[in-house]
């Protein structure tokens, strides 16, 4: 073997697993630069930085009159300006946190008394409320607004919370799925288990637990149930497989039928939102401000990347995906392994379900409807051959991210949801040519 | 019938020109030299009967007939024309034909669908009346009256192999290969058979028939062409040479190679192996190996001893018979028991049995020794890697890195990742099936040393091999398969000679 060959494999090994971590970025930097644009700063940060220019303008001795809406954001701006002005010594003549009518209402107070005003701290709203000319003594010129600065639409926290945990249950499923496309097979029943496991959830909690009152008790209960009943329909599917020598795709495609029409016979059709605050904020929730949709989703993530790479386990799903019959004169228990594979899958589209459930607050049997696509084209896109025997957990992780990320992408400019489609399907067709293209030339 | 012979050639009549005429074909693959230089000339109604031990490079001319892959040297003449048969279209274009062992038909369409498949007039309807028509009419002439609208699947085998053959002459073929049509047939369907060769030879098709059945030999062929190591060794019209002359070309002089015999003690019974069986291919077969002993298995490709060895190690399942390891009774139902009984297999199919290609060095070597290298179902890949230097060393593995997929490396050194993956285990009994099948000298002289030091540490090993000077050099005790039971032993190879090992494996 010559040296040139064996110094480039391991970059050439690293872009086959990793290579789209590249796209990835190269797509954020795209959706970055396209959704460039002034941007306001709010909350009490706003509040300093307007009540600052007042000072730097007016001094000490300005006659102020605060404005915001009655949100929590604009309260905490009008606290913050208030306070760094009240500091300096400033007059506050009043503090507004409510409607048009009410900041027009200050305005007619102040003028009536005949005060001079010398400036209003406004934000980049309230600004543009359209009451400050009618008063000649006051003037939309006196409005003091917080300086803008130039940031991507795309990379503000709360749109990037928001990619983030939209992914999280597509990409916990694409764990499942990943291995069981890495054995050489498929599993098209996620998806329905998906919407059975949310109504299976819903159900228990309504009726054995009263609803919206029951106690933790029968949402742990809930849970249980939803992931046993899924859990036990992958084992079913790996049974089938491996002692039934049924093809994958024949298996699933039979549960994805099953599943969904005993989600819609069990919810008779209805979603069923009599869910307790505790569940909902499992789902819901966040801790140290992440969702918890993303803290679970990256737990099992490194779970799984683990269980592939470090565990006998793992190695033994690699080996039988990439040749069965090596596989099995090698000593590996195939069907017990595969078996296995099927039930994570299984166990995952359950969890899937009950976090969606969690998540947009209802069980309901038309959840998931096309899931199993969509999770079978992150693991795709994310390097896995569907011929088995390849792929890697975290590219899956990043498949899953950047058909979000152009999804998420395409919003943000205005295009057509329709159109979305379109691309995902040309990025998902593009993948598995490109698998296919660098097999060929493997070989 | 007279033997071609070169110079003759080019002043021969139109009518006496061959109907194929091979020049100088040479072909090899990496590390081997398939064929080397090889002439042949066969004329219209001849039955050219291509005979040579495995590996003697009959598949590889078929298969350059067939226009599976190109030649490197040498040309392939039709009726005095060079053709270039360079896809198997092309070569059925040219008119050749090949039957081969496992048939090309679609097991759900009938007879005449399967004769016409791909030779249909159009895209469109078919032409089910005039296609039923000729398939009849060729089946009647090969004097045959089965059901032509019955899947093939349902029809016997010989009944398949006729349907491949008018298939052939629906296409005008004029040449027809037939390799080793005999092999899955019972006597009565031999004779059938043959007397349809007769008749296709009358009807002026020239044929080439490979078989290992001398007596088939003496009936049918005209001349007889023997091929060793890639060359044509022999060539002379039938009858001029006696059965055991023909297999004295066939194994050809003894090859001075040198087999390191170890002084080692042979012990006591360790493997017995009662009446396994598993028909058709294995039928009732008993066997012992001893502490220390090397047990050779020999026998013609297809005569079960592959067959035998997956019966041992659980990768098929026997029906019948029992397995004792130094005296306690073994159940084994999967390989997984069968290693966990201290029994290992190196399968002859390297590529597709024996490595993951797709997957590391590292990982191909620990997949059957996980359980060990791993704690708590965690692999603690600082043992993995020192166990696996170890062997390296002792194998002299040359690696360019243990992470690069295996299917990087050569042959010899797939090989001896075969190897370390169950010198690994310390097995017991290992059974080396074609250990030295496509690797090179230097790597299977490394090898004779390793299976005689395995042997003196005690192990108890079974060694199928085609090279019959391999197994008579190495092995302390022969057995010869034939038809899926063991028709013989030689006790003592050092005694014994290749005819003696061919007229069991042939008889």
């Amino acid at each position: 073997m010559s040296n040139s060959i064996a110094s480039r494999l391991p970059l050439a090994a690293w872009l086959r697993d990793y290579g789209m971590l590249l796209v990835l970025l190269l797509l954020i930097g795209l959706f970055s630069w396209l959704t460039l644009k002034p941007q306001a700063p709010v909350g009490g940060e706003a509040g300093r930085m307007v009540a600052n220019s007042i000072l730097q303008q007016h001094g000490a001795t300005a006659r102020v009159l605060v404005v915001g809406r009655d949100t929590a954001e604009d309260r905490e701006f009008t606290t913050a300006a208030a306070t760094v002005l009240q500091a300096a010594g400033t007059t506050i003549y009043g503090q507004v946190n409510g409607s048009v009518s009410d900041a027009r209402f200050a305005l007619e107070q102040v003028v009536s008394t005949g005060l001079q005003l010398d400036a209003i701290a406004a934000n980049d709203v309230t600004a543009k409320w359209n009451i400050y000319d009618r008063f000649p003594e006051v003037g939309s010129a006196k409005c003091v607004t917080p300086q803008t600065y130039l940031w991507p639409d795309f990379l503000k926290l709360s749109n990037l919370l928001g990619v983030a945990n939209q992914t999280s249950i597509y990409a916990l499923i694409a764990i499942g799925m990943t291995m069981v496309i890495i054995t050489g097979g498929i599993d098209l029943s996620v998806g329905s288990l998906l919407a059975l496991a949310s109504v299976l959830t819903a159900l228990v909690i309504r009726d054995w637990g009263g609803g919206a009152g029951a106690s933790s008790a029968f949402v742990a209960l809930g849970i249980a149930v939803a992931l046993l009943v899924c859990g036990g329909f992958g084992a079913f599917h790996g049974l089938l497989i491996t002692v039934g020598q049924v093809p994958p795709f024949v298996v699933t495609l039979g549960t994805m039928l099953t599943a969904r029409g005993l989600a819609r016979w069990l919810s008779a059709g209805r979603s069923i939102p009599e869910l307790p605050a505790t569940f909902l904020w499992l789902g819901g929730g966040k801790t140290l401000g992440i969702p918890h949709p993303i803290l679970l989703m990256a737990g099992l993530y490194l779970a799984a990347h683990w269980l592939m790479s470090r565990t006998v386990f793992g190695r033994y799903v690699y080996a039988l995906g990439g040749n069965p019959e090596a596989a099995r004169l090698s000593g590996v228990p195939n069907q017990l392994v595969l078996t296995i594979v099927y039930t994570i899958c299984g166990l995952l589209a359950g969890l899937g379900g009950v976090i969606l459930a969690s998540q947009l607050g209802a069980g309901d049997p038309k959840f998931g409807n096309m899931y199993e696509l969509e999770v079978i084209a992150a693991a795709v896109v994310g390097g896995t051959s569907l011929r088995g025997g390849q792929g890697k957990i975290f590219g899956t992780l990043i498949g899953a991210f950047i058909i979000a990320v152009i999804g998420n992408g395409m919003n943000l400019l205005g295009l057509d949801p329709d159109l979305q489609l379109v691309v995902l399907g040309g990025v998902l067709t593009l993948a598995v040519l490109f698998d296919a293209l660098a097999r060929r030339q493997a070989n | 019938m007279v033997t071609a012979t070169r110079e003759a050639d080019t002043a021969r009549q139109p009518l006496d020109q061959p109907l194929l005429s091979l020049r100088g074909l040479s072909k090899s693959f990496p590390g081997v030299q398939a064929l080397n230089s090889v002439d042949l000339d066969l004329r219209r109604g001849e039955v050219i009967a291509l005979l040579g031990a495995n590996g003697a490079g009959k598949s590889t001319l078929i298969k350059l007939l067939g226009g599976a892959y190109p030649p490197d040297s040498g040309s392939i003449r039709i009726d005095g024309a060079t053709v270039q048969l360079d896809s198997p279209a092309a070569s059925s274009r040219a008119g050749l034909a090949i039957i081969y062992q496992e048939l090309n038909l679609v097991p759900q369409l009938n007879a005449w669908e399967n004769v016409f498949l791909g030779q249909e007039k159009s895209w469109g309807p078919t032409q089910k009346g005039r296609e039923r028509e000729v398939t009849s009419q060729l089946l009647q002439q090969l004097g045959q009256t089965f059901s032509i609208d019955r899947p093939c699947r349902e029809l016997a085998l010989a009944q398949q192999q006729v349907v491949e053959i008018a298939k052939s002459l629906a296409r005008k073929a004029r040449i027809l290969i037939l390799d080793e049509p005999t092999a899955m047939l019972t006597p009565r369907e031999v004779e059938r058979l043959l007397s349809l060769v007769r008749q296709l030879k009358q009807q002026g098709i020239g044929i080439i028939y490979v078989t290992h059945r001398l007596e088939e030999v003496e009936q049918l062929a005209d001349s007889v062409v023997v091929l060793r190591d890639g060359r044509r060794v022999a060539a002379a019209p039938a009858g001029s040479w006696s059965r055991a002359e023909l297999i004295e070309q066939m194994v050809g002089r003894p090859v001075t190679v040198e087999y390191p015999r170890v002084e080692k003690q042979i012990g006591a019974v360790r493997l017995e192996v009662d009446q396994i069986a598993r028909p058709p291919r294995i039928q009732a077969t008993s066997l012992n190996i001893r502490r220390g002993e090397i047990l050779g298995l020999t026998g013609l490709v297809g005569s079960g001893r592959t067959e035998l060895a997956r019966l041992l190690f659980g990768a098929d399942r026997a029906t019948s018979g029992s397995i004792k390891l130094d005296g306690k009774s073994l159940r084994i139902r999967s390989p997984r028991e069968a290693i966990d009984a201290g029994i290992c297999l190196l399968t002859e199919d390297r590529k597709h049995q024996g490595l993951v290609l797709g997957a590391s060095v590292l990982d191909n070597f620990s997949l059957p020794n996980l359980r060990h290298l791993s704690t708590a179902g965690i692999v603690q890949r600082r043992t993995e890697r020192e166990h696996f230097r170890t062997l390296t060393d002792r194998l002299r593995i040359r690696l360019p890195g243990i992470s690069n997929p295996v299917s990087q490396l050569s042959g010899g050194n797939q090989q001896k990742v075969v190897l370390a993956k169950w010198l690994e285990r310390n097995a017991e009994v290992l059974i080396f099936d074609e250990p030295t099948r496509g690797i090179d000298v230097g790597a299977k002289h490394e090898l004779y040393l390793l299976l005689g030091d395995l042997a003196r540490q005690g192990k108890s090993i079974l060694m199928i091999s085609s090279d019959l000077p391999e197994v008579l050099g190495l092995a302390d005790r022969i057995l010869v398969m034939r038809n899926g039971r063991l028709a013989g032993e030689l006790p003592d190879p050092r005694a014994s000679t290749q005819e003696q090992i061919m007229q069991l494996a042939v008889a």
